[in-house]
């Protein structure tokens, strides 16, 4: 378990993965997505995930959100080994400790805003979830939108209400596959600020999957992957992410 | 996520798709109208039957000749060959005293054609005594009822039904005219009350003639002793307690025994109870029949069901992902599904059991045939089609939500 901690006085990492492998089997072909990746992620540290397509960062983060079990490998949440579990425990992992952040929203198309981020909290069976949604929305700033309807929304407004979604349920930490993909410039910039705002202010660990430099330049940790390998990890001085 | 939650859930998805939930509900709306309509009707013709033969006279018991074997709900008579029963059986009953007979009526039915005038009414002539009216019930509305003096002299005199009297002689009054009957020529004196039974051979359409006329005059039937043969024997009791039927029945019996000259019994002895339960048999058959073929509407509404929850959760299979990715559980989507499931096929059973209880009431003024059927709306089935819906939105809703509840978050998020 976290047997290592204790000995170096240093916390135990939100993410620890050890040479974790992911194969798909299609057909005859085995498409090797990962092909043993080792890293940990600490707690409140922004990392990017750069590489080009099919380099294996969203089969990465589908791993780390608990969506899909890898082939090989293990992988600690929160020092707890993530392996072997019902499906069910999975879905209460996904619940309490991770925020999902898609490239295409993944709003549901009947719900207002705060209905949409409610919803992680109905699965929690949890009391306050109007209060706490009502805040969450706040805090991404659409609290003048609480009762639109996605299509009532504009793109960067849609993902301020899956933000406001993963953060709802006080999660270990946020993953975001892409998340200003779908943006124009302008408003990707105001998404990534406020991711930024949301891992500075309230030390939200957070990995984002990009293609874009100025993205990643936001991060103080940048892991990049070639064909299922990292091919590199840097951090950059902390002082350096600043506005 | 709790029921409440769910049921929730379940109608705003219901409610986003209107025209097709109506549609579905309509389906189990038509079988559970179906359903409770038509075993109200059986249940109420099984009513009827009863009120019918309770209607004919109370605490009677009816002594018949030959063995009648009960075989499925239908008097089988093994003996019918060789009738036993005479008028003089009859009077050596009555002579008897036999404690807790009250009265006794022995008659023969024959088929006949009367003819007054240009009418003509082909029916049942059931010979008699004046015991008759007492014994069932059954008296003149207008005129005199058969006496023991038209039954000595086997005077030509007839007691018409209702029906057959407006039938013969529409307009007019019957008492004194003259019907014709295998040529000879009767004497109406009497017209009978309305018997107010309509559900199987209505009294109405009875004529009765005294029962020495018929068996000298209409048609004659003797044994080879040449004693007068009867087709019935109807006898009043004090009352209907078990103990005073079973001493009758006793007392009845041996004494027939011991006339007939028999061990075993040539006769047979029946209650109401015995014939209500008998035909009650028969109704309860077809009443099963038929819910049984309005059951198969219901199954059709099943099926329905389970079609378009599976359309359902296909065209919702990237909702179901997203619940999914955002830690919903196989149970709560299962029960998500499984409740929109239950709520179409309650929706549909209510409003099913509402126009199945409207329509039983509404064909009960309704006839058939000359023969109105009365609807009795008993809660059984409309509980039962209730309990039967919910069954049949968990048995046809289970498969698909459990399809839904099992897709792998992964593909279902990727499904576009
Ligand atoms: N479900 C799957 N079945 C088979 N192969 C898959 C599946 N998902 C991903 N792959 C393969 O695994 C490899 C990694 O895919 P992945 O989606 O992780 O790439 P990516 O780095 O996210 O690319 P992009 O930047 O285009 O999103 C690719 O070669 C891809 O074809
Ligand atoms: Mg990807």
């Amino acid at each position: 378990m976290d047997a290592d901690s204790p000995e170096n006085g240093k916390p135990t990492p939100v993410v620890r993965v050890e040479d974790l492998v992911k194969t798909y089997h299609m057909g005859s072909i085995d498409v090797h997505a990962l092909r043993g990746v080792s890293f940990d992620i600490e707690k409140g540290e922004m990392v990017a995930i750069m590489g080009h397509s099919g380099s294996g960062k969203s089969t990465l983060l589908n791993l780390l959100g608990c969506l899909d079990a890898p082939t090989a490998g293990s992988y600690f949440l929160d020092g707890e080994l993530v392996g072997d579990l019902s499906d069910d425990a999975l879905a209460a992992i996904r619940n309490r400790k991770i925020g999902f952040v898609f490239q295409s929203f993944n709003l549901l198309a009947r719900m207002s805003a705060l209905e949409q981020v409610e919803m992680p909290l109905l699965y929690a069976r949890d009391r306050q979830r109007r209060k706490r949604a009502e805040e969450a929305l706040a805090v991404v700033g659409l609290d003048d939108r609480m009762h639109h309807k996605p299509s009532e929304l504009s793109g960067g407004q849609q993902q301020r209400v899956a933000i406001a979604r993963a953060l709802v349920g006080n999660p270990s930490m946020v993953l975001a596959d892409e998340p200003t993909g779908n943006l124009d410039t302008a408003t990707a910039n105001e998404i990534m600020e406020l991711l930024a705002l949301l891992n500075e202010e309230r030390g939200i660990t957070t990995l984002i999957v990009t293609h874009e430099a100025d993205v990643a330049a936001r991060t103080q940790r940048v892991i990049r992957m070639v064909d299922g390998a990292i091919a590199g990890d840097d951090r950059t001085a902390p002082a350096e992410h600043g506005t | 996520m709790s029921i409440a939650d769910g049921v929730r859930l379940a109608l705003r998805a219901l409610a986003a798709n209107k025209l097709r939930t109506s549609l579905t509900v309509l389906g189990m709306v038509i079988g559970v109208a179906a359903v409770i309509a038509l075993m109200s009707l059986g249940a109420g013709a099984q009513a009827s039957i009863e009120a019918n033969i309770r209607g004919t006279g109370s605490n009677l018991l009816f002594i018949s000749p030959g063995v009648q074997a009960q075989t499925g709900g239908r008097f089988v008579d093994v003996s019918a060959t060789t009738p036993t029963l005479t008028f003089e059986d009859a009077e050596a009953i009555r002579d008897a005293a036999i404690p807790g007979i009250v009265d006794l009526a022995p008659t023969r039915n024959t088929n006949a054609s009367l003819v007054a005038g240009g009418n003509a009414f082909s029916t049942q002539i059931i010979g008699v005594t004046p015991s008759y009216a007492e014994v069932r019930t059954f008296q003149p509305q207008a005129g005199r009822f058969i006496s023991e003096d038209d039954l000595r002299r086997r005077a030509r005199v007839i007691a018409l039904g209702q029906t057959i009297a407006t039938e013969l002689f529409p307009g007019q009054n019957p008492i004194g005219a003259t019907v014709r009957l295998n040529n000879q020529t009767f004497t109406v004196i009497a017209v009978m009350e309305e018997s107010g039974q309509a559900t199987f051979q209505s009294r109405d359409n009875q004529a009765l003639v005294p029962l020495t006329t018929l068996q000298t005059r209409i048609n004659p039937s003797r044994t080879l002793a040449g004693d007068d043969i009867v087709g019935e024997i109807s006898v009043t009791l004090a009352d209907e307690d078990e103990a005073t039927i079973e001493a009758v029945t006793n007392e009845v019996s041996a004494l027939l025994r011991l006339r007939h000259d028999v061990t075993e019994d040539d006769f047979t002895i029946r209650t109401q109870q015995d014939i209500i339960e008998a035909l009650g048999e028969v109704t309860g058959t077809l009443t099963l029949f038929l819910g049984a073929i309005a059951g198969i509407s219901l199954l059709v509404g099943g099926i329905g069901i389970m079609n378009i929850m599976l359309v359902s959760v296909t065209e919702r299979t990237r909702e179901i992902g997203i619940r999914k990715a955002i830690g919903a559980r196989r149970r709560d989507i299962l029960g998500q599904f499984l409740i929109e499931a239950v709520l179409v096929s309650l929706g549909g059973g209510i409003a099913g059991a509402v126009i199945g209880g409207l329509l039983a009431t509404f064909m009960g003024g309704v006839s058939f045939g000359g023969r109105s059927l009365e609807g009795a709306l008993t809660p059984e089935p409309v509980i039962l089609a209730l309990a039967v819906s919910v069954a049949i939105g968990l048995v046809f809703g289970i498969y698909p939500a459990n399809r839904a509840a099992r897709l792998r978050p992964i593909e279902a998020l990727r499904y576009e």
